[in-house]
């Protein structure tokens, strides 16, 4: 028998089937809540007792990629590794490393200030979208589709002013069927896919209503999502692609903390059990 | 047990277990579970969802 740590902020379902699935393995997970964990630099490895494997889980991206560089420091074995955390919560270094491995995305143009941008904007010409490089749900991406858009946005972004405010990420908008396509991957397999249909505006987010429905992996899809998992450091992500009506299958996104309760109820195989044995898998090579 | 914000009775599921979120029905507050020992239940203000949150 082995034991996991599922480290949370937010207790949510996914955390909870995870340590259903180890039970039912015959493992133990036990529930670590980063909010009233306290480490320093004299912690040893055993004072935490988590076991022989970390799954963190925290929805606050900040808060679990730095929980992650103290577990890494301790030599506790982590999923996903803090330099994949760190790349998937950030869209622009996820974007610039998913290009540099050849992977089709969405081209993306990046600005550092709200003038620079301005004028970005001018010249590839309107719309474009822009996305926060940190965040997730869908929340901040929008479509800017004039110049009268584009002041709102950017006067709006000058007065919050938060460092990431100054990083200005726009990408193209692609023309493709109303949906965009989640897989999940476990290591090196694409274990389940699910299409996100828009619930009428041009945002799929699940978190904003969008209705999944299983997708079958083509082989295309496949090829791509593990490609896309490599290039980011592998582990347990969610890869996000549109049908490009252009250029096919573009990956638009990777997601670090993969959310899959919608994906679990209707996925032929049993994504929380494979994510365990995966984790232990893991540890054990 | 009752709405720490407007009294309203709070539905706390049995298998309900620490860090989960408890929504009020009445005022939608919403509460997490910081304690739980038998039907012995704690409950703080759940944090606002911020700029990071998410996959």
């Amino acid at each position: 028998m082995s034991k996991i740590s599922i480290v949370f902020d937010r207790l949510r379902t996914e955390e909870k089937m995870l340590q259903k699935a180890a039970a039912e393995l015959g493992h133990t997970a036990t529930m670590l809540d980063a909010k009233i964990t306290q480490i320093n630099t004299d912690t040893k490895k055993n004072d935490l007792d988590l076991g022989d494997v970390v799954l963190e889980r925290c929805v606050s991206y900040f808060r679990g990629l730095h929980f992650t560089s103290a577990l890494e420091f301790l030599d506790i074995p982590v999923l996903n590794k803090f330099d994949v955390a760190s790349i998937c919560g950030n869209k622009m270094f996820m974007t610039l490393l998913l290009k540099k491995n050849n992977i089709p995305t969405p081209k993306t143009y990046f600005s550092f200030s709200s003038e620079s941008a301005a004028e970005n904007l001018e010249n590839v010409g309107y719309p474009l979208v822009i996305k926060p490089v940190i965040g997730s749900w869908g929340r901040g991406v929008m479509p800017i589709k004039d110049k009268d858009a584009m002041e709102a946005i950017f006067e709006i972004r000058d007065i919050t002013d938060s460092p990431h405010d100054r990083i200005y990420y726009l990408q193209q908008v692609v023309k493709r069927p109303p949906r965009d396509i989640r897989i999940i991957t476990i290591g090196d397999e694409a274990v389940a896919g699910m299409y996100r249909k828009s619930s009428g505006g041009f945002k799929t987010n699940i978190a904003l209503g969008a209705d999944p429905e299983i997708c079958e992996i083509t082989k295309e899809m496949e090829e791509l999502a593990i490609k896309a998992s490599k290039a980011m450091g592998g582990g347990i992500l969610g890869i996000d692609m549109m049908e490009d009506e252009e250029r096919g299958i573009v990956v638009h996104e990777v997601n670090n903390t993969v959310e899959f309760k919608g994906l679990a109820k209707v996925a032929k195989r049993n994504i929380p059990k494979e994510m365990i044995e995966f984790a232990l898998d893991y540890v054990r090579k | 047990m009752n709405c720490p914000e407007c009294d309203a009775k709070l539905n706390i599921p049995e298998d309900a277990s620490v860090g989960e979120i408890i929504s009020c029905p009445d005022c939608g507050a919403d509460f997490e579970i910081s304690k739980k020992e038998g039907s012995n239940i704690e409950l703080k203000q759940a944090e606002t969802v911020g700029e990071d949150w998410g996959e």
